[in-house]
């Protein structure tokens, strides 16, 4: 077998395993399944009635946030897997086999794209009930899902990276609340734009969450009159989503495989 | 074989030369060589912290040294660490598989991480469950395990390839008498199939039953090294042991055991046990002290010639014994 098709093969064994847990360890479904609708119904009928987009349905504008916010929160699930695979016997067992030093990784962080596409399913049936449309056509809806899945990818280098380094499970989920948290309410994803003070505004309109929002908006047709902003970023949201999606993955795929190699050296 | 084919004839399966591995001031080893010839099986034996499991890891290709070499069925496990990885099974102190897979779903998972390929997996999955008794839990998710079936499902897990070197770090720790027996049973089966074998171990029974050659260390440093029945030699020769009916007697039962003790009369079990180092004659000491007893009306409830444990021969190489820690 070839270098690639070995790691294409073992990657693809150790995402298998991880999908299997789906169904042995609740508290994933949980994860996956059940907090996304929370947060669909929480923010549809909380802020429903309190804040203004104009052109356009607040429940129908809001969705492609909820989306935004979970694919980037469902990154923590990377950080959090790897940190408890390195704490478990099994670590022990891949590293005695002659397998690709980067399957461990690629295997988390392909099967989280799929408990990405099960969270977004199911948002997307709870988005439909409480009044969200997609009002442009399949493909453009298509594409704004894959838009989301891609950058929920990247983002989840950056947490498998941060993972091998923390010293337990629970300091990841900390950790990554502490900075996920700012990074997606100081985004378009909930709150307009043009509704941040100045000092915040800018922030806003760079922040990469704000443009795969956008962009997925855009593509779902649940944009009303426009983004509020003139900036470059939300004016090109798929072009600057994806800027961002392939200098994360750039920086951050090397250096999960180099700190994988320096964690399990001990 | 074919890997010996291609080996030298006088080359071991296993062999490291001066490895060294510091770890801040602490030097885990400080120049250990071993070899274990095609087929035989080498204990090494020490206390916690002796080094044993850092030995170990250096010649699977896990750690690297400071300095040494390490070869194992003929390769140089530094320069080439994933063909020796191909050539070693390897199960751990810490049973080493996914507690929420399944025992088959454990084993397919490591023959396909093997490249053994889908079908080959799944046979030699359910070949290794049947072997290793292990099929009446096959399909439970392996958290569910005692911690004897979770071991033989890691050892299985070692022997998914077929390796020809195998490799297993303290394989009885923490089991219960039973399931260290089923052990002892399946390691003896593999070394029946021809396998070369290296296992560290604290418990100097488990050297004795198992090894062919047993490597004394402590400190990261071979103290000893020989068969079983010469690290006892090493010590000296045979004890007698005396328990008595009653601890009257004891007195008079010294002074006999004295006349043909080598050294002291250790006298325990409130005045009842008596023991001594004989010399070369303990047969005949061992008679002449049974005649003292009967002209003395010292009655015994058992008497007999005993050789050292390795037990004493621990102690009397290292100065302590073997249970204690020592970091």
């Amino acid at each position: 077998m070839s270098t690639m098709a070995q790691a294409v093969n073992d990657g693809w064994v150790v995402a298998q395993r991880n999908l299997i847990k789906i169904v042995r360890v609740p508290e994933i479904l949980v994860f996956v399944l059940v907090s996304p609708i929370m947060f669909v119904l929480l923010f549809a009928y909380v802020f429903g009635g309190a804040i203004e987009t104009p052109g356009v349905n607040y429940r129908e504008w809001l969705i492609a946030g909820i989306f935004g916010q979970t694919i980037v929160f469902g990154a923590t699930f990377t950080g959090a897997g790897l940190a408890e695979d390195m704490q478990k016997g099994i670590i022990d067992r891949f590293r005695s086999l002659p397998m690709s030093n980067s399957a461990v990784l690629v295997g988390r962080t392909s099967s989280d794209v799929v408990y990405n596409v099960l969270s977004l399913i199911i948002m997307a049936i709870t988005g439909f009930i409480v009044g969200w449309r997609i009002r442009e056509g399949f493909l453009d809806a298509i594409a704004g899902f894959a838009l989301l899945l891609v950058f929920g990818y990247a983002i989840s280098w950056v947490m498998a990276w941060v993972g091998l380094m923390v010293p337990s499970v629970e300091v990841i989920n900390n950790a990554s609340f502490i900075v996920i948290m700012p990074l997606t309410f100081v985004s378009n994803a909930f709150v307009p734009t043009s509704s941040f003070n100045s000092v915040l505004k800018p922030v806003v309109e760079w922040n990469p969450v704000s443009a795969v929002t956008q962009a997925s908006r855009d593509l779902f047709g649940n944009t009303g009159v426009g983004p509020g902003s003139d900036a470059w970023s939300l004016q090109h949201p798929v072009a600057y989503t994806l800027f961002w999606v392939v200098g994360i993955i750039a920086m951050f795929a090397p250096l999960a495989v180099r700190q994988y190699r320096l964690t399990t050296s001990k | 074989m074919p890997v010996s084919s291609v080996m030298a004839m006088s080359e071991p399966m296993i062999s490291a030369t001066g490895l060294v591995k510091r770890y801040k001031d602490v030097e885990a080893l400080a120049g250990l060589d071993l070899a274990v010839p095609e087929g035989k099986v080498l204990a090494l034996l020490g206390p916690n912290g002796a080094g044993k499991t850092t030995a170990v890891r250096c010649l699977t290709t896990l750690l690297k040294p400071d300095a040494g070499a390490a070869r194992v069925a003929g390769i140089d496990v530094l320069a080439d660490p994933a063909a020796a990885k191909s050539k070693i099974g390897l199960s751990g102190q810490y049973a080493a598989v996914d507690e929420h897979l399944t025992a088959y779903e454990n084993l397919v998972m490591i023959g396909r991480l093997y490249h053994l390929g889908r079908t080959r997996a799944r046979a030699r999955a359910q070949e290794l469950l049947e072997r290793f008794d292990l099929t009446e839990f096959a399909s439970r998710p392996t958290k569910t395990y005692s911690g004897g079936q979770r071991r033989r499902l890691d050892l299985a897990g070692a022997l998914v390839a077929a390796p020809p070197v195998i490799v297993l770090d303290e394989p009885t720790t923490g089991l219960d008498p039973r399931s260290r027996q089923l052990m002892w049973d399946v390691i003896r089966e593999l070394v029946g199939d021809g396998a070369t074998l290296l296992l560290t171990t604290q418990y100097l029974e488990e050297a004795d039953v198992l090894a062919d050659d047993i490597v004394v260390i402590d400190h990261g440093r071979e103290i000893a090294h020989g068969t079983a029945d010469e690290l006892k030699a090493q010590t000296g020769g045979q004890r007698i042991e005396v328990v008595l009916v009653s601890p009257a007697d004891s007195e008079a039962a010294s002074r006999v055991l004295n006349e043909v003790a080598v050294g002291e009369v250790q006298v325990s079990g409130g005045g009842r046990e008596l023991g001594a180092a004989v010399g070369d004659e303990a047969a005949g000491d061992l008679l002449r002290v049974l005649q003292a007893f009967e002209r003395d009306a010292v009655k015994v409830l058992d008497v007999g010639l005993r050789r050292p444990t390795l037990d004493d021969v621990f102690l009397s190489l290292t100065g302590h014994d073997s249970t204690e820690a020592d970091q």
